[in-house]
């Protein structure tokens, strides 16, 4: 269209007024704004972004997915539960006060409130003791070898400013205002100047930070854009530096757009479809027997799926296909088990004939429509994949809230559905635990309650084991028994899409799809 | 027998032919026929509604088949542009679909839904507006508290309500079948507020003026006069009103089915067409959207043309 | 009148009662917040706790009244999502929402009105016709696709207005404003023709048709032929007489325009009430949805009011009507 090259024309002219204004001041936008500032209450991507800008914790996640120091400078297993922390000297918060051994005592027990979100970072932690002023040991629950992973969300407040204000419950509801919602006292890099709900949060850099600053800004404005092809706009006219994320079908042409680029990559987010393998009937049909009990029928729908078309066609080419439940940022991903059942419509009907459905069957197929990338297309793409092979499915696509609410405990109300999982902690323990297993409390997302009892004896193994190759060996096996099973069918992993305008010279992409400002560079 | 059957086919014919006459002679056809803009905008509401109803039969693709659908067809451009194919004169969708065919299935659902819901609209709102207005008093009160509670969602939220009550009443089976029916009553009650308060507003003012009250002198039954007497005169503005909301009730069935309430995104609307197409606005895709859109937007003008036809033939006072 | 006024109020409240009653019991069909509130990492003793503080495990009746008491009390409630008072969050929004709705309130019926007087009284006239096919087919787009368009125009290709967001503001006290600099002003453009376009199309047409229908009554043409100009005619006689409907529509369309907002709102990123209860309902903020479905009550109540009061000032055979009435 015309239309495009105007618009391209129009918002090289728009930016090379802005730029001359404003060089430092770095504008983002992603979609959703954050829920708040209290590092310990919520438990949400965008808003785990923005704490990072302004908390730290001992260890941090470095974009490409590796562990640095960060508040800790080093740290040593003094026995297969005691770890000993040396801490960052002569840091100080934002309000000048020093940082020390006691803030970190003071948050982990802040953090542990039942009322916290972030609780499960420290959920492996019996106890944290102060050694002296800048050392501390850390005693998990037992031998633990994901504990640093564990870490990296762990922030921590000064104990000082949060007492004064007394803040030192995690409110989330009732009763008073929390403080550190709307305030900030962190050791981070950057500091809150000003935030203004669901508008903006504008933030400046720390001059007394420890770390050599990356970033040439002098400010960074945040304001979400809720409506994606507003956001679009945004970045088109030059409002915006960074967008994200870009929907797929727009990624062409954003990145024509003059001055304009956009940089993808992978994220660990899964996306899979799952079987409800635990009741005898179909929960829409009662009386009609549950065919996705028979694993010949979930193989069949495996086989049924061409994922290649997808992710050329739905997901123009972003995605990347994959046969495990975890990405490969995941710890504990075996390269050599990823592969997937391939695309085959006659084996799939074979299959179906074998389990005693020679004439396919109906059903009902649960599907988000505004939590993932596509997730509606993907799901309207599978029906007639599925159709061809004899099972009619009957999409029934609703907004994440009601889909979750359907879909989730106690009631588990679908036979069939689509979800998405991220790690929490970056390791394979996670899934298995949430997803894969349902003893000792776990399983709250094993929506089809898919129950194997090697499994549940795998995980605890796995949880506990700090003998890297024994531990490969143990996740080896869990991955053969899902492979087998096939309680879930992976799909593909999320690519994540961002949109620069030409005043940003340098953007590290991060696995977590953070926003980190202490990379970016501006012309 | 046969000769009968001669007989009576002229006699019939005569009649019919006399009384086709009648009618095209008579004022409503005199004003059809001298408008050619209503002349047109009749011919376009015809071809759109035979497009919907034979759909089946006339549309090269059968898009609710989702059996024939095939990704790898997705996002064809027009017929006339580069890389588009004869099969596809409009284009594919994201899904592969034919945009003409899914336009012509679509209209089906709009068409139903819309209809359906203003009409049950209008009879609600027109009904309760007249006893309020009419009656008055305690009436009046009640039905307008009820109006104002109602106002105070948003249709879309009224529609959530209603359907999540039947969702929970009907057994599931059924309430799959009756998806369009409970959509139907979803969206008319959502709208009928508009309808009661405007007539109502009308009636305050008719049943004081002088053939109103010279009916309740002869005795005349309330009801009778109400009926009879006032709702013609009340009728102008509900005929503007329900013309527009056609076009409103289409669109909210589309902001429906994004919630997941309407009907399944594998059978889409007119609405939901233009839904999903937007998302490709921004991407060089414009077909996905601009066709819908303009079939939406030709349907609700030629309907909206028709209606303001209609009422001003219908209405004595304006010839 | 004082006692009608009166009497209105009071029903007010039983109507604010209902729908606070409605709404909670609508809850159960929006989703559990539960669910939203906590990541997904959270254990189910977590998820139980918190739904236990928020009284989620009571059922909706006791839910209900405990609402209404702290309602009474002058307390809102804490929003789920923001872990802020819904009072102050509302505040908050209400200025961008009133001064949006204003705007697109004035530009209906500043535009609307005399449009609709043109094309009545011109029926016939090229001009009229072209005014009502264009009005119609800003009616018969949705409004997320018309504002995108107009941002796709306005903000991309010419780069003259911003896509999104209320620009500068100004604070005076609480309330926060964008009509006193520029960038408030320009950043107002694009919404207010966004939302006014249906409202204006309404209205354009309920005015025409009734001018049409009062232009053929008796009186009128007893007017011309007592030799008054068709300026007297029109506008002193005619105009005047088809303000009742217009009047009900307007009304209700005013109260329509504030209380939906929400698509407009969505579409520019506008800080707005409508915003803030789309985002509610999606993490299902019940604190934020009740409170919102409440005022919005007390604000259609109010309009209705005053839509009663106006009848009896335009049309002096009410005040007869009813005095012999009563």
């Amino acid at each position: 269209m015309n239309m495009l090259k105007l618009a391209v024309l129009a918002a090289a002219v728009a930016v090379g007024l802005a730029q001359a204004a404003e060089a430092a001041t770095f504008r983002y936008s992603t979609q959703n704004d954050i829920l708040g500032l209290d590092p310990h209450a919520n438990n949400h991507g965008v808003t785990n972004a923005m704490k990072a800008n302004f908390y730290e914790p001992l260890v941090q996640r470095l974009p490409d997915g590796t562990l640095a120091p960060a508040l800790a400078t080093e740290w040593q297993l003094l026995n297969p539960t005691t770890w000993r922390f040396r801490l960052r000297a002569n840091v100080r918060f934002h309000g000048g006060e020093p940082f020390s051994a006691d803030d970190v005592v003071f948050s982990f027990d802040r953090v542990r409130q039942q009322t916290s979100d972030m609780s499960y970072t420290v959920s492996a932690i019996e106890r944290i003791t102060k050694v002296d002023d800048l050392t501390i040991d850390i005693v998990t629950r037992g031998p633990n070898p994901v504990l640093l992973q564990d870490l990296t969300l762990f922030f921590v407040m000064n104990k000082a400013w949060t007492e004064r204000n007394n803040a030192v419950p995690v409110v989330r509801t009732a009763g008073a205002t929390n403080f550190p919602n709307l305030n900030v006292n962190g050791t981070g890099p950057f500091r809150l100047q000003e935030r203004v709900i669901d508008t903006r949060t504008v933030l400046v850099p720390n001059p007394q930070w420890w770390g050599r600053a990356n970033h040439n800004i002098t400010q960074a404005v945040f304001q979400p854009i809720a409506n994606p092809a507003t956001r679009l706009a945004a970045l088109l006219s030059g409002e915006m530096d960074l967008i994200y994320p870009i929907p797929q079908q727009n990624i062409q042409q954003a990145s024509q757009a003059a001055n304009v680029r956009v940089v993808q990559g992978p994220t660990a987010r899964t996306i899979y479809l799952g079987f409800d393998v635990f009741r005898d009937d179909l929960v829409d049909q009662p009386g009609t027997r549950n065919p996705f009990k028979d694993v010949r029928v979930r193989q069949a729908v495996y086989h049924a799926i061409d994922i290649e078309t997808i992710r050329r066609v739905t997901m123009r080419g972003s995605s990347q296909p994959t046969g495990l439940f975890i990405a490969p940022a995941i710890g504990g991903f075996q390269a050599d088990m990823n592969d997937r059942l391939p695309f085959n419509a006659e084996r799939a009907r074979q299959l179906l004939t074998e389990a005693g459905y020679p004439n396919g069957f109906t059903i009902t197929f649960h599907c988000p429509n505004n939590r993932y990338i596509n997730d509606e297309a993907i799901c309207t793409a599978i029906v007639p994949m599925l159709a061809r092979v004899g099972i009619q499915a009957r999409l029934v696509a609703q907004a994440m809230t009601q889909h979750i609410n359907q879909i989730q405990g106690p009631g588990f109300n679908t036979s069939f559905y689509l979800l998405g999982w991220t790690p929490g902690n970056f390791d394979i323990s996670n899934p298995l635990r949430e997803l894969l297993t349902v003893d000792e409390g776990g399983g709250a997302f094993n929506i089809g309650r898919y129950r194997s009892a090697r499994l549940e004896a795998l995980r605890p193994m796995i949880v506990n084991e700090t003998d890297q190759a024994r531990r490969t060996a143990l996740i080896r096996e869990a991955l053969t028994i899902f492979r087998n099973d096939l309680p879930l069918i992976p799909l593909h992993q999320e690519p994540q899409v961002f949109g620069l305008r030409g005043t940003v010279e340098n953007f590290d992409m991060h696995v977590q799809e953070d926003i980190r400002l202490f990379q970016v560079r501006m012309r | 027998m046969a000769s009968e059957t001669r007989d009576a086919v002229p006699g019939h014919f005569a009649r019919a032919q006399d009384a086709l006459s009648r009618f095209w002679d008579s004022d409503v056809m005199h004003s059809f026929k001298r408008s050619p803009i209503v002349i047109i905008a009749f011919v376009v509401t015809m071809i759109f509604f035979i497009a919907a109803f034979f759909a089946s039969f006339i549309a090269p693709h059968n898009t609710f088949d989702v059996a024939t659908l095939d990704l790898s067809n997705a996002s064809l451009p027009p017929a006339w542009s580069e890389g588009g194919s004869r099969n596809f004169v409009f284009g594919t969708d994201d899904q592969g679909r034919d945009v003409l065919s899914s336009i012509m299935f679509g209209m089906r659902v709009s068409l139903t839904v819309g209809f359906a819901s203003v009409a049950f609209a209008v009879t609600v709102g027109v009904m309760l507006g007249l006893v309020a207005g009419y009656v008055g008093g305690a009436v009046d009160s009640i039905i307008m508290r009820v109006a104002d509670v109602q106002l105070s969602f948003p249709p879309i939220l009224i529609a959530l309500l209603i359907d999540g009550l039947t969702r929970s009443l009907l057994p599931r089976g059924v309430h799959d079948e009756l998806a369009l029916v409970v959509l139907v009553i979803a969206i008319g009650l959502a709208n009928w507020v508009q309808f009661a308060r405007t007539v109502r507003g009308q009636v305050m003012v008719e049943k004081n003026k002088e053939y109103v009250q010279a009916a309740r002198v002869i005795g005349l039954p309330a009801p009778l006069i109400a009926i009879r007497h006032v709702l013609p005169n009340v009728l102008g503005p509900v005929l503007v009103i329900a013309t527009i909301n056609l076009a409103l009730a289409i669109i909210t069935e589309a902001t429906l089915s994004f919630l997941g309430v309407g009907l399944p995104p594998t059978e889409p609307s007119l609405g939901t067409l233009i839904r999903i197409g937007n998302n490709f606005l921004f991407s060089g895709e414009w077909w996905m959207t601009i066709f819908p859109g303009v079939a939406l937007v030709l349907l609700v003008l030629s309907v909206n043309l028709l209606g303001d036809w209609l009422r001003d033939a219908l209405n004595p006072k304006l010839r | 009148m004082i006692a009608f006024v009166v009497r209105r109020l009071l029903q007010s409240l039983v109507v604010m009662l209902a729908v606070a009653f409605i709404a909670f019991s609508l809850f159960n069909f929006v989703g559990d917040p539960i669910l939203n509130m906590m990541g997904q990492d959270a254990t189910q003793a977590q998820r139980d706790a918190m739904r236990e503080l928020l009284g989620l495990n009571d059922s909706f009746v006791r839910q209900f009244v405990r609402f209404v008491g702290n309602v009474l009390r002058g307390d809102f409630g804490v929003s789920y999502r923001l872990g802020l008072p819904v009072a102050n969050l509302i505040v908050e929004r209400l200025p961008a929402t009133l001064e949006l709705s204003f705007c697109a309130a004035v530009l209906a019926l500043s535009i609307g009105v005399p449009l609709g007087v043109y094309t009545g009284l011109h029926r016939h006239g090229a001009m009229s016709r072209f005014f009502l096919v264009i009005s119609l087919i800003g009616v018969s787009l949705p409004t997320f696709l018309i504002g995108i368009l107009l941002i796709l125009f306005f903000a991309v290709v010419l780069g003259w207005l911003p896509s999104f967001g209320r620009g500068e503001v100004v604070r005076i006290g609480w309330w926060s404003t964008g009509f006193l600099t520029r960038d408030g002003w320009r950043a107002l453009i694009l919404p207010s023709v966004t939302l006014c376009l249906f409202q204006l199309t309404l209205i354009m047409r309920l005015v025409r048709a009734e001018m049409m229908e009062v232009l053929r009554t008796d009186y009128i043409k007893f007017a011309r032929a007592r030799g008054l100009t068709n300026r007297a005619v029109n506008f002193g006689h005619a105009l005047k007489n088809t303000l009742i409907p217009v009047i009900t529509i307007t009304g209700l369309q005013i109260g329509a325009i504030v209380a939906f907002a929400i698509v407009t709102e969505t579409v520019f990123q506008w800080p707005g009430m409508g915003f803030l209860f789309i985002q509610a309902i999606q993490v299902v903020d019940i604190p934020i949805m009740s409170t919102y479905l409440v005022l919005i009550a007390f604000i259609f109540v109010v309009i209705n009011l005053v839509v009663d009061l106006l009848y009896y000032a335009v049309d002096p055979r009410l005040r007869i009507g009813r005095g012999a009435g009563h």
